[in-house]
């Protein structure tokens, strides 16, 4: 109500101070600055969408692969999962596109979610392939868009000559929060993968999360806030893993394997309402 | 890659972050330092006695002003020219300060609204992105805010020392302003709250020039023949 008031009183005011020298001369820099501004906002706005997008198909694509445990043919997952995570890469051309000539950090906080979530799911599935860490170049080497026809030389560098290559580069820090939340999905694959009867993966799983715990111990709080924040869960899952490797070394010489699953499931149980107390 | 070599690699990185943080924050400690400096000799003007020579003040304030840029300069060699968004907020609340300092020193000077080229120019900063290092127009916009509610407060005290056309003037000037904002579709964030601000030195300086014309103090003509 107070505005409605406001806006005729300024109204009555502009119409008075018309007979003025200039007093449009401010209302046409912010009719600039207006313009400005929505642009600005748009372009936010439309990252964000992308971003979500991005999520939500990263999201999936992790969802596919925890099938890996369960199902015989490994590869057609994998294969699956890489038709996806192409789709995600087109959707991060698009960030690219959208931030030509721009600062990516102006509008990093638009699409960081995303970033994490697509780190999360490709360092996922080059674990599950290859049973090591993707590096933060490869992780970049794969975001190298081709754009019209013309192939050139893939330079690092974002602002290139022409509309020929966009590249993307995540930085290493959304990459460190990736591969921290790429931790809990290997927890949960330690799990499901006892549950399915298979003893080697969970040794594996706990050796590799027990690297990269040392790896984030070695950063501890010199990295940024999220990081010492995603620490404390990192702690957790491999708590768990190291439970579940724990159990299967003294249960699995007494116990035939097809109970072993039982065994497990009950133990995995407890875990888990352990924490819902603590 | 090993998953060590990893991390020692980001930890190297994280570092190397942190240490252009820390030159960034020395160097913006002393621009504080400046900040405060000009803000205390222009603070004068609103003592009854300040009243009589704000150009000196002014004056004053523009010598001070090229400290300011030569922190300003230095600021600029301790990152590279093309992150400056990665560091943005290290330096934002001194940027819209001195932004602040300049459009007030402008004003008093011309009576009129500082352009965004103008400030770029009093600060040796460029207004395009770019160009190098630059005046965000949403930094730019929050320094003009703080002045409104400054000139809410010069209002005021413009008629405590007897000076009964000023409060007129800034009451055109900051309507003029108001309908500038009006224009902008400002999201919900840092700049949304401080417009909302706005309103409230409106309605003050509104009441300062009622209470001025029925007394009987406010002379019309003056507040239009001044110019």
């Amino acid at each position: 109500m107070s505005k409605k008031e406001g806006e005729g009183c300024v109204r009555g005011r502009k119409q008075e101070s018309a007979s003025e020298t200039s007093p449009s001369s401010v209302l046409s820099t912010f009719k600039t600055f207006q313009q400005e501004l929505d642009t600005r906002h748009d372009k936010h706005e439309r990252l964000v969408k992308i971003s979500r997008d991005i999520t939500i198909e990263s999201k999936r694509t992790i969802f596919l692969l925890h099938r890996v445990t369960s199902v015989t043919n490994v590869e057609e997952v994998l294969a699956e999962a890489d038709a996806k995570l192409d789709g995600v890469r087109m959707k991060i051309s698009q960030i690219a596109e959208e931030l030509r000539g721009e600062d990516l950090f102006q509008f990093h906080r638009a699409f960081t979610p995303g970033i994490q979530e697509y780190v999360e799911a490709v360092s996922f599935q080059h674990f599950i392939r290859h049973r090591s860490l993707i590096s933060l170049e490869e992780v970049n080497s794969k975001l190298v868009f081709l754009k019209d026809h013309k192939a050139e030389d893939k330079d690092s560098c974002t602002g290139l000559q022409g509309a020929q290559v966009l590249t993307f580069q995540v930085t290493p820090t959304d990459y460190l929060l990736g591969i921290a939340d790429l931790t809990g999905e290997l927890m949960r694959m330690c799990i499901n993968s006892v549950g399915n009867g298979d003893i080697d993966t969970p040794f594996q799983l706990g050796q590799f999360l027990r690297e990269i715990h040392d790896g984030f111990s070695y950063i501890g709080n010199t990295g940024p806030y999220e990081v010492s924040k995603k620490l404390y869960t990192l702690k957790q899952s491999l708590g768990k893993v190291e439970d579940a490797c724990y159990t299967l070394r003294v249960r699995g010489s007494e116990i035939p394997k097809h109970m072993l699953a039982d065994v497990f499931t009950t133990r995995a149980a407890l875990i888990d309402t352990e924490d819902g107390v603590s | 890659m090993s998953v060590t070599d990893m991390f020692s690699n980001i930890q190297g990185f994280l570092s190397a972050d942190q240490d252009v943080r820390e030159d960034i924050r020395k160097v913006v400690q002393v621009l504080e330092q400046t900040a405060r400096e000009i803000l205390t000799v222009l603070q004068s003007v609103h003592q009854p006695s300040g009243f009589k020579d704000i150009p000196r003040k002014c004056l004053r304030a523009r010598e001070l002003f090229c400290t300011v840029r030569n922190h300003i300069g230095d600021l600029k060699t301790k990152f590279p020219a093309d992150q400056y968004y990665r560091f943005h907020e290290h330096w934002r609340f001194v940027l819209q300060r001195v932004t602040f300092l300049a459009a007030f020193v402008v004003y008093l000077e011309s009576e009129t609204l500082v352009t965004r080229e103008e400030v770029a120019q009093i600060l040796a900063i460029e207004v395009e992105r770019e160009k190098g290092f630059h005046l965000d127009i949403e930094d730019y916009l929050a320094g003009v805010l703080i002045m409104a509610s400054e000139l809410s407060r010069l209002a005021v005290n413009s008629v405590t020392a007897g000076d009964y056309c000023r409060p007129l003037r800034i009451s055109t000037f900051i309507n003029d302003l108001d309908s500038g904002f009006r224009l902008l579709n400002l999201k919900n964030d840092p700049l949304r709250k401080r417009y909302d601000g706005l309103k409230y030195d409106v309605k003050k300086i509104e009441e300062v020039v009622y209470d001025l014309s029925i007394r009987g103090l406010a002379k019309e003509p003056e507040s239009s023949g001044d110019k």
